[in-house]
């Protein structure tokens, strides 16, 4: 019960951050919403019992992905988008009101058709999320995947590097 | 617990040694800048993982639990990927070291783009499909802008970034889909976990988004818009092996995918039609639009969108063709290679003579013979003409549409080849019929040689068109046996 | 599962509240007698010329990206570290330090491609 509470609370707040972060005139302000969804979705995880996935999301995108969005804001000197005063707001109230419409056609379909997989246990998904049993498949039967992310990884600083010095112009 | 790691390393010998080669490269860089030695290590390796490759056509086998396919189709699969690498490399050294760009880390990417395409079209479960596209993509984004002081080559490389990254997106989304829907990301579980589950719209909603990525990747047309600007704004030869290399690893993982959870008896049906239909608009629109081109190497981009098109069209007849699909990404492969190959040495400075049209080249064949008739071949050859490879490609994939009961795409595509004579004729008509004098001064006075290495890659290419045209049964026998052994069959339905 | 967390949301909540309502006490209890001086930026004592808003520099980037990239490493990392009890109980312990070694070897290069060509230097 308090798992599905919290779920749909920080389910809101995510979606809420998202929203904010669109409207948001100010590119860095925009950044820091965005900060407020990701997080929001690092607990959807910890509450789905995915810990391991959690923490990763909140060092890796929270952290520092939205570092390197902050410095090519700056790198960019963005200027502050045009106000919303220019929105037509009757337009946007529509829009908002077609989204919904479109969700609860989209349910009653998803009734119907039995769309949704069963769910699986919730002990199970725990168990297979666990630091641990992420290693254990890590290193095993990924091992191939994980040496070729390790290429791509290189291949991102090679990259980067290309992209960035002046040797290359 | 560790006792599959050997024997499965020597299974994926290829890919792991093309990998560890682009490491070595970055080593061999980091110490000596740009050394002579990089394109031979990379050229050396290519060609070592080819004949691994062809002594590994005859078996079928798996590595990593599943993950990996390697041998049979695997194999036919990486030589095409491995062969365009190959002819990229080499056409690659001349052309980038007249622009200056021929940087040790450019020969590196290459190879680890190679790899990642390997990865990506011996898939056997969702997560190395994925793993395989990022590779082969971060890798492409980087090599479009190589050349930075260029302004078109930059826009053509944000562009191909941020709708590439963008398609990623859909393509993770369609896997978790799938996961969520099948509870597997093996390829080979998923028929048995779908009959299990139905076919739920978690499923139909997954299929869809990986489609789009896949059409994104090999530039089908809703999805299309980037191609031309960033096979213009990318170093000639490099274009040549994101049309023919990326587009082959993407084709072949987008037929591991159809055929292993897409059976067209039962729940594929629809998913054909959706085949069938982007087909045909990819035919059309690519053909059409390559009408309109005046600059070559746009014109070659709205070409490979309509031969995607063709493509699409044997993998619309399900199983039937598969085998044409296959002989058809080779004989691309080849032919495709080649023409943006006359390209690269047509562009001899990458300043002056970068932007080649229609106009400008008129008279070159006859400057420089070897370049024209070449250009001759690859031209008939992409419009299929008979007995050159290109044709029995169309031919293959026409058959099997037809077989499959879509006579209608069939036809739309031989009317849609009629229609690209139109264009691919009238580069031969500037080449050869026009006088020198209606070119443009700097491309009249512009001396320049055609270096060796092209010239081997142009005539082994010309040699390939023909040899495969001559005897296509070879090729097809080799290809259409991946589809009925029964241990290949085991692997893909 | 849940409750373990329940210790870690407590934090959270307090860390934001304290945070929060800091700033608002401040803004509701100190006096305000602003100045145009008070009202300035504070720079050390000089006076701030120019905006604040400039471009930065592309060599921030590089930085980030490289952190990114290691950053990643480690997630990739941790989970061989907590489950390297398992593969040593079931006689996998060297072949996974061999997993991993590759993995970070490779990365290895990365660094080492970026010492040597200069992409940590600020020039």
């Amino acid at each position: 019960m308090l798992e599905t509470f919290l779920f749909f609370l920080f389910a809101i707040v995510a979606v809420v951050g998202a929203l904010g972060m669109l409207i948001a005139r100010n590119p860095v302000s925009s950044a820091l919403w965005m900060i407020m969804t990701l997080f929001s979705i690092a607990c959807l995880y910890i509450t789905l019992n995915a810990e391991f996935i959690g923490v990763i999301q909140v060092l890796v995108y929270a952290g520092a992905i939205m570092v390197l969005f902050l410095f090519v804001i700056m790198l960019l000197n963005l200027e502050s988008m045009p106000s919303l005063g220019d929105l037509d707001w009757r337009k946007v109230v529509a829009f908002a009101l077609g989204i919904a419409v479109l969700a609860q056609l989209l349910v009653v379909i998803s009734l119907k058709l039995d769309v949704m997989p069963e769910p699986v246990a919730i002990a199970e998904a725990a168990d297979a999320t666990s630091a641990t049993n992420i290693g254990i498949a890590l290193l095993t039967e990924h091992s191939f995947s994980l040496e070729i992310i390790g290429v791509l990884l290189l291949a991102a600083t090679v990259g980067a590097v290309m992209l960035a010095k002046k040797r290359f112009v | 617990m560790y006792d599959f790691l050997l024997p499965d390393m020597g299974a994926t010998a290829p890919i792991l040694l093309v990998a560890l080669i682009g490491v070595v490269l970055v080593v061999v860089d980091s110490f000596s800048n740009d050394s002579a030695s990089i394109p031979w290590l990379s050229g050396a390796v290519l060609v070592a993982a080819i004949t691994i490759e062809l002594a590994r056509v005859g078996v079928t086998d798996s590595a990593f639990m599943g993950h990996v396919m390697s041998g049979g189709f695997a194999s036919f699969v990486n030589v095409v990927i491995l062969l365009g690498a190959l002819g990229s490399v080499i056409l690659s050294v001349p052309y980038l070291s007249r622009t200056g760009h021929n940087f040790g880390e450019v020969h590196a990417l290459i190879l680890i783009a190679t790899a990642g395409m390997m990865v990506l079209a011996n898939a056997g479960s969702l997560i190395t499909l994925f793993v395989g596209l990022e590779t082969m993509s971060i890798c492409l984004y980087v090599l479009t802008g190589l050349v930075r002081d260029n302004e078109r080559a930059n826009e053509s490389a944000l562009k191909y970034f941020l709708l590439g990254a963008f398609s990623t997106g859909f393509f993770l989304y369609g896997i978790a889909l799938l996961y969520g829907a099948t509870g597997t990301m093996m390829l080979s579980d998923m028929p048995a976990a779908l009959v299990e589950t139905g076919r739920t719209g978690f499923f139909a909603g997954g299929v869809a988004l990986l489609l789009i990525g896949f059409f994104f990747k090999v530039s089908a047309v809703p999805f299309h818009m980037w191609t031309p600007d960033v096979y213009q704004g990318a170093p000639t030869t490099l274009a040549g092996f994101m049309s023919t290399a990326s587009k082959t690893a993407a084709f072949a993982a987008l037929i591991l995918v159809l055929g292993r959870i897409l059976p067209l008896d039962d729940v594929g049906l629809d998913t054909r039609h959706v085949l069938a239909i982007v087909a045909a608009i990819t035919m059309v629109v690519g053909n059409v639009l390559a009408l309109a081109q005046r600059n070559i190497k746009r014109m070659l981009a709205y070409s490979s969108i309509a031969h995607a098109g063709y493509i699409l069209t044997g993998l619309a007849a399900g199983a039937l063709g598969y085998a044409g699909a296959l002989y058809y990404l080779l004989a691309y492969t080849v032919m495709n290679i080649g023409a943006f190959g006359v390209m690269s040495v047509l562009e001899w400075d990458g300043k002056q003579g970068a932007e080649q049209t229609i106009d400008s080249l008129a008279g070159i064949g006859s400057r420089k013979p070897l370049l024209g008739v070449a250009m001759g071949v690859f031209m008939f050859a992409l419009s299929g003409f008979p007995p050159l490879a290109g044709f029995f490609g169309k031919y293959f994939v026409f058959a099997a549409a037809v077989d499959a009961g879509l006579t209608w795409l069939a036809l739309i595509g031989v009317l849609a080849s009629v229609v690209s004579a139109y264009y691919y004729l009238r580069v031969l008509v500037a080449f050869w019929m026009k006088k020198p004098e209606d070119a443009h001064v700097s491309v009249q006075s512009a001396a320049f040689d055609v270096p060796l290495f092209s010239k081997v890659v142009l005539v082994a290419c010309v040699a390939a068109l023909i040899a495969l045209g001559i005897v296509p049964g070879f090729i097809t026998e080799a290809a259409g046996a991946f589809f009925v052994t029964p241990e290949a069959t085991a692997l893909l339905p | 599962m849940l409750t373990d967390f329940v210790p870690l949301f407590l934090m959270i909540a307090m860390a934001l509240g304290l945070a929060m309502s800091l700033l608002k006490l401040a803004e509701w209890l100190g006096p305000k007698r602003p100045r145009a001086i008070k009202a300035s930026a504070y720079e050390s004592g000089m006076d701030p010329v120019g905006t604040a808003r400039d471009r930065y520099s592309v060599k921030f980037y590089l930085v980030g990206m490289i952190f990114i990239v290691f950053d990643v490493e480690i997630v990739f990392m941790y989970p061989w570290a907590v489950s390297f009890r398992h593969f040593l109980a079931n006689g996998g312990g060297l072949g996974s330090l061999a997993v991993i070694s590759v993995f970070v070897v490779i990365l290895l290069v990365g660094l080492l491609y970026d010492i040597k060509k200069g992409g940590l230097d600020w020039d």
